[in-house]
């Protein structure tokens, strides 16, 4: 393989960016459209073959996979040890993730040819879509920790020009605005984690980090692990720091609430940043430093499982509540994200003990398909009905029979039916949960049990219950050929991620790991599965008053899930009530009376002196002259005082 | 033959230095305002060759000076009187208070 490759796999969307950007305007809408998508393709079959060179050609030493950096240049040398680099790097998780966004990406953008048609700035759409590629991309394969910051602030770049693509819409700027902020923040926890670890192994390289940090004895590790800040070590708290970013950007608790704002995006954006991509950049955050989290901190470990399954039970239950299709699907977002969190977090390094490591991968692998699938199918719904709200629709399956029959197979990979892509994976999470923390394990069985039965309250809505007239009437049809072809090519992937034998291919240590698979395991959990989904069968196939009914019976739960447990509220109160009131005000005090004040004096009292004499230049040439011959007698009158005295 | 000692001379320079100063700061037209300043070159010459001649008389240095101011004045005096017709093309004047655009 050479190098030219993974060059061209961020050149070409680069590429698609900048041409795009600066000249989109002045080509048909359709070329660019045409342009922007060739370039994602053309990335597409790039990464195909780095993928392909690495897992099948190049990437196995004695049996194991070990990461390789292709290419690597020393951009920054701060000290004579620590240096920034800029370089590739290539291991199995990022040739997976590698696989896993350009494909999404080549179908979101085929998708959009198609969704986005009509639309002013179609050609500033795909520009953006372009951007987002290329710094999810240069995320994936940064050799250091540093690279992956500079990326991790343009993916979040990118997500705010997409969630406020409709800018002219004040619902969607204050989302944009609050998904940067609420990560930009995350990012701050992200950032000075860099620094302690960095401050500590003197090094930002992810080999060398990685194996300074977790070799025992090492003076570094034995550095990191004694010195400490309030009773916690400080490769604890540089973990626990990384992982708060990694949280702000996976829309883990408590700094999950800009995910389901951030679905006033473009429904194509939805399904790939706010679903496939970007949002597990926290997991991939994760998982990269995965051996020092596991072998030298299991800690940080345990805040990432806990977080991660109260998370997922968390965002489930809100779930249930929601009304609008595309909040659902965030909060089922959250919750997945939830799922490979906590695998990571139960895991451990090296052999058996790394089961949870390859799940949460693996559910990473599969959820990017059916999850973006589910998005692009309720984007489908939403041209078809123009409303979000589950009451506009019902009935659908007649008008929609292809999206119909994706979503469905969407909706059991999602619910870990077999033989879905989803049951594998979650599946193989179930199986590390249940061999290493129980209460995670019960978590995460209840999570799933909810999981399927609000994807298939979603599903009967949607497409069965009572049709609505005015739908009836418009009868738009199936959607255009482009979204039919991209809804499909993803929904073969949501049936058959699951045969993928994973295990071969990503573990923890590299080596090669057989998922097990326990039919007498599987029983539970798919049974609560599938009665999860005959409970949304009996509540929303038909018309009902039942579920009206069991709500009010809930009372004031309900009434607090619905109204996602007051989490917005609670921000609104700390930011506007306490921060703004007792922090903001007096600096704004200070700032307007104390350091404004000190600069309107220093600059009044040069207004003055200067107002009083500029009368001085009065454009008269005998004054000057005057002045003149003051100022020489005047010197020589000095002189002639110091030389006689 | 008595010579005039240097203080004459130099009297006689201050005082054309003077009338040149005085004529500068006082007079509204500016042809005499040049002339002003042609009485105050020439005083400075008038210093050059006597120092020149009491004080180094084997040397020709001042000598040179004196040249090099005449051939200056000359210069300045063109300019000078070029600007002069500029601005009495543009004032209808030559006087040096209508000419007071440059201030604050």
């Amino acid at each position: 393989m050479s190098q030219n490759i993974l060059f061209l796999l961020l050149l070409l969307p680069a590429a698609g960016f900048v041409v795009l950007g600066l000249f989109g305007k002045m080509i048909p809408w359709r070329i660019s459209g045409i342009f922007g998508t060739l370039m994602i393709a053309g990335t597409f079959l790039a990464s195909c073959s780095v993928a392909w060179y690495y897992f099948m050609v190049g990437g196995k030493i004695l049996d194991a996979y070990s990461s390789i950096v292709p290419f690597q240049f020393t951009w920054l040398p701060l000290t004579q040890h620590l240096t920034i680099h800029i370089g590739f790097f290539i291991d199995p998780l990022s040739a997976m993730m590698l696989l896993v966004v350009t494909s999404v990406s080549l179908m979101v953008h085929i998708y959009s040819m198609a969704y986005m048609k009509g639309e002013e700035r179609y050609s500033t759409f795909f520009a953006f879509l372009s951007l987002f590629t290329f710094s999810m991309l240069g995320l994936v394969i940064s050799s250091n920790i540093f690279q992956i910051y500079i990326f991790w602030e343009l993916v979040g770049v990118s997500s705010f020009l997409l969630i406020g693509f409709y800018y002219d819409r004040p619902s969607a700027v204050a989302a944009a605005k609050k998904a940067f902020v609420v990560t930009r923040f995350a990012d701050l926890g992200f950032l000075v984690g860099i620094l302690l670890l960095s401050y500590f192994s003197d090094t930002l390289d992810f080999q060398v980090l990685i194996s300074r940090l977790t070799t025992g004895g090492s003076p570094y590790l034995a550095h990191a692990a004694t010195a400490g800040f309030l009773g916690i070590s400080a490769l604890t708290w540089g973990l626990c720091l990384i992982f708060i970013g990694g949280a702000g950007k996976s829309a883990m608790f408590p700094l999950h609430i800009w995910l389901p704002d951030a679905m006033e995006g473009p429904t194509p954006v939805s399904a790939l940043i706010h679903a496939a991509t970007m949002v597990v950049a926290g997991v991939y955050l994760v998982a990269r430093l995965f051996p020092v989290y596991a072998l030298s901190c299991p800690a940080a470990l345990d805040v990432v499982a806990y977080t991660g399954a109260f998370s997922a039970l968390f965002a489930a239950v809100i779930a249930c509540t929601q009304t609008d299709i595309k909040r659902v699907l965030a909060y089922s977002t959250m919750s997945q994200i939830g799922f490979m969190m906590f695998a990571l977090g139960v895991s451990g390094y090296g052999g058996e003990s790394g089961l949870g490591f390859t799940a949460s991968l693996f559910h990473l692998f599969t959820h990017a398909f059916f999850k973006a699938l589910l998005f692009l199918g309720a984007g489908v719904v939403i041209h078809a009905v123009h409303s979000n709200e589950l009451s506009d629709m019902g009935g659908l399956r007649k008008n929609l029979p292809v999206t119909h029959i994706a979503f469905l197979l969407a909706c059991l990979a999602i619910s870990g039916i077999p033989p879905f892509a989803g049951f594998f994976s979650k599946e193989t999470i179930l199986m590390a949960a249940f061999q290493r923390n129980s209460l995670v394990y019960w978590v995460a069985i209840i999570t799933s049990c909810l999981t399927a039965f609000y994807m298939f309250r979603l599903y009967f809505s949607i497409f069965w219950n009572k049709q609505h007239s005015h739908v009836h009437k418009s009868s738009h049809g199936e959607a255009p050929f482009l979204m039919i072809f991209s809804l499909l090519i993803l929904a073969i992937g949501a049936v058959a991620a699951g045969w993928v034998p994973f295990g071969d291919f990503v573990s923890s240590d590299g080596m090669k790991l057989d998922l097990p698979v326990h039919i007498d395991f599987s029983i539970l959990p798919v049974g609560l599965s599938i009665a999860g989904i005959l409970f949304a069968m009996i509540l929303y196939k038909n018309e009902r008053e039942l579920p009206g009914k069991i709500s009010a019976g809930f009372g004031k739960i309900y009434q607090a899930a619905n109204r996602k447990f007051y989490i917005d509220e609670i921000y609104q109160f700390i930011t506007k009530k306490l921060i703004f009131q007792f922090i903001g005000r007096p600096a704004a005090w200070f700032d307007k009376n104390i350091v404004d004040g000190l600069m309107n004096t220093l600059a009044t009292i040069t207004q003055v002196f200067s107002f009083s004499t500029s009368g001085l230049q009065s454009g008269k040439l005998q004054p000057y002259a005057g002045y003149f011959l003051g100022g020489v007698f005047g010197l020589v009158a000095l002189t002639l005082y110091i030389w006689l005295r | 033959m008595n010579e005039i000692p240097l203080s004459h001379i130099l009297c006689v320079s201050t005082g054309l230095f003077f009338i040149g100063i005085y004529g500068f700061l006082t007079r509204r037209n500016l042809i005499t305002i040049l002339m002003s300043v042609e009485l105050i070159l020439n005083s400075v010459n008038l210093n050059f060759i006597a120092f020149n001649k009491y004080l180094y008389p084997d040397k020709p240095d001042g000598f040179f000076f004196s040249v090099f101011i005449i051939a200056i004045a000359a210069a300045e005096a063109a300019v000078a009187i070029a600007i002069i017709i500029h601005l009495y093309r543009h004032y209808r004047s030559i006087d040096v208070e209508d000419a007071d655009t440059m201030r604050f």
